[in-house]
């Protein structure tokens, strides 16, 4: 069959001649990357309940320094990079979180304070606190029923 | 040191090894179905919250603490968690308070901190 | 003016690509074609507030430069064709506002610099005396309306190409000494159902191959007859996809065809994985590089295909595939 006969036979002629990520190399640095930042936050966690912080204020204060470190990298222009080296590394923790609030917010500067940051501000991030939240409510509900 | 004690570093290596599996998983994730970055954060999130709502991941949060915690199942996880306590403790009511209180100091610093970000900085070209 | 076959006009007095002038962005400046650039920027703001005006600003200046150059007071213009990738062409038009020419804006996605040149082509050979055309493309602006915000830590797959920042602008007469505009192919839209936006040179491949034998069908000529065959923006992926798909219908442009994608950038030092894109990276390479081996005779025969994918970001949301479509023309001593 020719490649162009159909789009199916097309599509999988264009998957052969396109490159793969090189995915091998790629998850390494995700691996070391992703967790260097889950023990970072381990460090602090540890810190947190040595002075005696319950076990979920200590988990909140790990995911804000951990937020403000992501907000200060993406806004110094650094996060990117690391973002590209370390890919899901880097966009799984709650860094990469931060990151897809913080990079639309000064993407979107330009079109103004009030539409533009605060309401393109949740454009990637925005899916993850409706489907999060939403799931959570049905968790809860689930579990209102059951007992 | 004194913080330096406080420091479980057996705790750390068994953070260390969840959490960067958890991020491989996302790495083969964008590596082989072409998802976009957001669509990954969503599936993660949601998985989170629907393995903390079974209990499964209580039992990898309690072997890996932060390393199960700090990658975006852990923010589900979170979310979950905080429904059920909701649910104790109001009843159905709890289901709609409880998640996003659990989550909130890192909801509100997201926002805060993002739009900090942008008040004070110009996104720049990649040079690469 | 008369047609061949289905697609083809060729000239009966071939109009004169008169003048051509380019600027492009710092990254385009430290490729390999940054000598035949008549301005390069050290950033792409350009003094603006915005990439959206920044980009205006390129085309506006590239457009004083090729008149200034060409020594037509722009009094002397007739019309002008221009077009760009953002929505409803403002780049173009705003930036082009304070012209005082007759203007036609354009789109064809990055075909759009050869599609303005086809028209020109046939306004000259109709009577008109001189036409400029101008098109231009800003990675910046063009990443935020296609894809992510700039500061999104995310990785860009191989297939992935870099849209050029840059815009180049020529001045068509109907009299002159050349190079000649001889013959015009139009494409027609094809669509062969690829959906990644990240593999824009796979999804326009299909549509450079139809113009490309549109074009040898209907003039009767074969690929040894250029010098040169030179595609938009295919890229690395789409070069290789369109020489076996022309060798497999029977065309070797294997010794003769190359891709302004591939030679704008070096994919090794610069890591633009496919290579560069957009209506800017056809526009500038002809504009720079092209002209200029024109003029020292280095090329006599050149047949230039500009190719377009025509989606936006809704398109691409809504699931649909990329409609490709490519314009040839063809540029003799």
């Amino acid at each position: 069959m020719k490649p162009l006969d159909t789009q199916k036979s097309y599509q999988e002629y264009v998957d052969k001649k396109s490159p793969n990520s090189p995915i091998l190399k790629n998850c390494f640095n995700a691996f070391w990357v992703g967790g260097l930042i889950c023990s970072i936050g381990q460090i602090i966690m540890d810190i947190c309940k040595h002075n005696s912080l319950d076990i979920q204020l200590s988990g909140t204060v790990v995911s804000i320094i951990l937020i403000g470190i992501s907000a200060l990298l993406t806004g110094l222009n650094i996060f990117n990079k690391v973002g590209k080296f370390a890919g899901a590394g880097s966009l799984v923790p709650i860094t990469g979180f931060a990151n897809s609030i913080v990079s639309p917010a000064m993407e979107y500067k330009s079109e103004g304070y009030v539409m533009g940051v605060g309401g393109k501000m949740f454009t990637v991030a925005g899916p993850v606190l409706v489907f999060g939240i939403s799931t959570s409510i049905i968790v809860g509900i689930i579990y209102f029923i059951i007992i | 040191m004194n913080w330096l004690q406080a420091i479980n570093w057996l705790g750390i290596l068994k953070c260390f090894i969840v959490g960067g599996a958890i991020c491989v998983i996302g790495q083969i994730l964008i590596d082989k179905t072409k998802l976009t970055s957001a669509r990954i954060l969503v599936i993660f999130v949601t998985a989170g919250a629907i393995l903390g709502g079974l209990g499964v991941y209580q039992y990898i949060v309690d072997f890996a603490g932060a390393g199960a915690t700090v990658p975006l199942t852990g923010f589900g996880y979170n979310l979950s968690k905080g429904a059920i306590e909701g649910v104790k403790q109001y009843g159905l009511l709890g289901a709609f308070i409880g998640g996003v209180k659990n989550a909130a100091g890192g909801i509100a610093a997201a926002i805060f901190f993002g739009y900090i970000a942008s008040l004070i900085s110009k996104p720049k070209m990649k040079k690469q | 003016m008369k047609k061949l076959g289905k697609q083809t006009i060729k000239f009966d007095n071939p109009p004169t690509v008169l003048e051509a002038a380019t600027i492009v962005g710092p990254k385009e400046a430290e490729g390999p074609l940054a000598q035949y650039f008549d301005k390069c920027l050290e950033d792409e703001f350009w003094g603006e507030k915005t990439w959206e005006k920044a980009e205006s600003k390129i085309i506006k200046e590239t457009v004083n430069t090729v008149v200034s150059k060409s020594g037509i007071p722009s009094g002397s213009i007739d019309y002008c064709f221009a077009g760009d990738l953002l929505n409803q062409c403002i780049s173009s038009s705003f930036g082009l506002r304070e012209l005082n020419i007759p203007f036609l804006g354009i789109f064809g996605a990055c075909s759009t610099f050869v599609e303005g040149m086809s028209l020109a082509a046939i306004f000259a050979d109709s009577g008109i005396s001189n036409i400029l055309c101008a098109a231009s493309s800003h990675f910046c602006s063009a990443e935020k309306q296609f894809r992510f915000p700039l500061e999104l830590g995310n990785q860009r797959p191989p297939s992935a190409q870099w849209t050029v920042t840059g815009a180049g602008a020529t001045i068509i007469c109907n009299s002159g000494n050349g190079p000649y505009i001889t013959h015009v192919t139009t494409g027609k839209i094809v669509d062969m159902g690829i959906k990644d936006a990240n593999n824009m040179g796979a999804a326009m491949a299909p549509a450079a191959l139809s113009t490309l034998l549109a074009h040898f069908q209907d003039t009767g000529r074969s690929p040894n007859y250029y010098d040169v065959i030179l595609t938009g923006d295919l890229g690395y992926i789409g070069k290789e996809i369109l020489t076996e798909l022309a060798m497999d219908k029977g065309y070797n442009i294997k010794n003769n065809y190359n891709d302004c994608g591939v030679l704008i950038f070096d994919k090794n030092s610069q890591d633009t994985h496919s290579g560069g894109s957009g209506c800017g990276c056809c526009a500038s390479v002809f504009s720079g590089y092209l002209m200029h081996e024109l003029r020292n005779k280095k090329l006599s025969r050149l047949l230039l295909i500009a190719t377009g994918a025509l989606m936006n970001s809704t398109s691409s949301q809504q699931g649909e595939s990329i409609p490709g479509i490519a314009h040839a023309i063809s540029i003799e001593l």
